[in-house]
């Protein structure tokens, strides 16, 4: 389509139409996060009285120096790191090598395992039964709990698998000349081959893995073992109906909204270095876990 | 879904045809057989062990815990030994007000989703396909997959900070227009617009990729005879761009409707209140708070098994019905 000629004027008059509303819809998606940047760099009293509309209004950092000077907020932070580069690691542990098995024609019972798999993607047991389980392991309140618990999705290791289908038998048995065995073809051929796909099952991980919220609130009681998710509700969600503290700021340099606002700047900024990254490959991981669907 | 698997027939084959000639012609046991194989591929099943463990103690141990919705569960007797009460829990529920409150609000909330969020994502990918200028189409992609990306604890802060009685830039903005403020957030008629919209806002750029993929695979020879017979863009769009991507479509409709008793639970708790509970809880948060917080396990876990199977005959019924009319199915 790219190239095509733009024949009469009903069709400049479309294709204007239609980039004005790509751009109104584009901008009222940009607007909350703009918003909320510069609520976090106004003055608690101009955010209060509501004066913040698109710039900051009293240009101050006092919320992020508060945000800044709770130790908590480096705690959960700390925890979401560890949570998400170990969970990520441990994802890709599972996925790989079953994602490769799967997708070997000489795997007994390949229809079966395959079906395994998927069947997880339509049919859980539930919240309540996941939890017992959980608890029954003797995984509530554990880092390590959080991070095998999720490591693996079916969602991505049929992605994962549809990659490894997708490489040419002739590496393989290239491979196999050279007598490998099935760990050398695995790591010395399979996953050079796949690094697009494996980097976007990676990001998927390193995405769920850091927003991750639900089931740390469950599980996790100690407070220091919380991730930022848990922490960000803690001071968003709960103390927004807590008129003592919003009064109490009421009169200082920085106000709940503006302190929420800081707040989630910050934990919006490590997702937002990495997107640029995930862009060029996502796309191509969608079309390739679509293909199943 | 799954692919027709063809080679594990021929693979026996060739197992049996190597096992013969190295038996010389005799037909070996079954048994032999596998043995031989697994003795030869042993590096495959231990690649895969570690998966396939997972997903046994994960998720299809949790499956057998499931018994405890038909029976009096309690915590030191442990699932095996607490007695079975039948359809106990079941019929609780179904005399219970606020589970058929939950059970209402999700088909209803599902449905408001389903009818407004829906089409945004294809019209969305019809808009991106027209546009000519690559940059600015990249731009403008790069902007609205990103709320996708940001978690849900953060949408609903910045919907909670948006929406506030006094600060918020809605509020500002009806006062703009000599409006009174609005609480909107404990009003229980403005629950499911502001949850519906955040939905949308949230993920009908990203869900485009999908049918963005399905208009990548459209054969250009179409747009071609088209613009040789004089076809407008507008045209072209209704008439090859939209039937071509039709089968995803229903597919994705078909997917959206077996997650119908799915909502996106976890904004919702989010979100709520004990306010807005008569418009917003819904069947996952019902069973939150009876069974974690409550500690009413197997009720809670009574009502996620309702949820399943309520949800599994959804989706079986949609792709039946989607097979019947237009031969495109999940499976």
């Amino acid at each position: 389509m790219k190239n095509m000629n733009l024949y009469s004027r009903g069709d400049r008059i479309f294709v204007i139409m239609n980039m004005v509303l790509l751009t109104i819809f584009a901008l009222s998606t940009l607007y909350p996060f703009i918003y909320i940047a510069s609520l976090s760099f106004s003055t608690g009293f101009e955010a209060r009285a509501g004066n913040v509309v698109l710039t900051p209004v009293g240009f101050t950092i006092e919320a992020y120096k508060r945000v800044l000077s709770e130790p908590m907020f480096w705690i959960s932070y700390r925890n979401t790191f560890i949570y998400t580069i170990f969970g990520t690691l441990m994802s890709l542990l599972f996925i790989i090598p079953g994602a490769y098995a799967l997708s070997r024609p000489q795997l007994y019972g390949r229809r079966f395992w395959n079906l395994m798999v998927a069947f997880t993607m339509w049919f859980n047991a539930g919240l309540i039964p996941f939890f017992l389980n959980m608890r029954d392991l003797g995984l509530l309140d554990s880092y390590f709990g959080i991070i095998i618990g999720f490591a693996v999705n079916g969602f991505n290791i049929i992605l994962m698998r549809n990659f490894f289908e997708a490489i040419p038998q002739s590496f393989e048995e290239a491979a196999r000349m050279d007598g490998a065995n099935e760990f050398q073809v695995l790591w010395k051929v399979y996953v050079p081959l796949s690094k697009p796909a494996i980097a976007t099952v990676a990001l998927f991980c390193i995405v769920a893995r850091w927003n991750g919220f639900f089931w740390a609130m469950v599980l996790l009681q100690s407070e220091d073992k919380i991730p930022l998710q848990v922490y960000l509700r803690q001071v968003i969600v709960e103390l927004s109906d807590d008129e003592e503290f919003a009064n109490t700021l009421l009169t200082s340099a920085y106000s709940f909204e503006t302190v929420s606002a800081a707040i989630i700047v910050c934990s919006i900024i490590p997702i937002l270095l990495i997107y640029p990254f995930m862009q060029k490959y996502f796309n191509k991981g969608i079309l390739l876990g679509g293909v199943k669907e | 879904m799954m692919r027709a698997d063809e080679s594990s027939g021929g693979d026996t084959e060739r197992l049996v045809a190597e096992a013969k000639e190295s038996q010389h012609y005799t037909q070996p046991s079954r048994l032999v057989r596998v043995g031989d194989h697994l003795k030869r591929e042993w590096q495959l099943y231990l690649l895969l062990a570690p998966t396939i463990i997972w997903l046994v103690i994960f998720l299809y141990k949790p499956m057998y815990g499931l018994q405890i919705a038909f029976k009096d569960y309690s915590v030191f007797r442990g699932i095996a030994n607490s007695p079975w009460v039948g359809l106990e829990h079941f019929h609780a529920l179904f005399g219970n007000d606020q589970f058929l409150r939950a059970v209402k609000n999700t088909i209803i909330i599902s449905f408001y989703s389903l009818l407004f969020g829906f089409p945004m994502p294809i019209i969305l990918a019809l808009m991106f396909n027209e546009v000519l200028q690559q940059t600015f189409k990249k731009a403008a992609q790069t902007v609205v997959y990103l709320p996708h990306f940001i978690s849900s604890v953060i949408i609903a802060g910045i919907v909670i900070t948006a929406f506030s009685p006094g600060a918020g830039i809605v509020n500002t903005v009806l006062e703009w227009l000599g409006l009174d403020p609005v609480y909107f957030l404990t009003k229980p008629e403005w629950f499911r617009p502001i949850f519906v919209g955040t939905g949308i806002w949230q993920e009908a750029g990203f869900q485009s990729i999908v049918y963005l993929a399905a208009i990548a695979g459209i054969s250009p020879t179409l747009y071609e005879s088209a613009v040789v017979d004089g076809a407008s863009r507008w045209q072209m769009m209704w008439k090859i761009t939209l039937p071509s991507i039709l089968p995803t479509i229903i597919i994705m409709l078909i997917i959206r409707i077996g997650n119908m008793m799915e909502v996106s639970f976890e904004m919702i708790i989010l979100l709520y209140q004990p306010a807005t509970y008569e418009t917003a809880d819904v069947v996952n948060t019902y069973i939150y708070r009876a069974g974690l917080q409550g500690g009413q396990y197997d009720l809670a876990a009574a009502a996620g098994l309702f949820n399943a199977v309520v949800a599994f005959v959804l989706v079986m019924t949609a792709n039946t019905i989607s097979k019947r009319y237009s031969r495109t199915s999940l499976w």
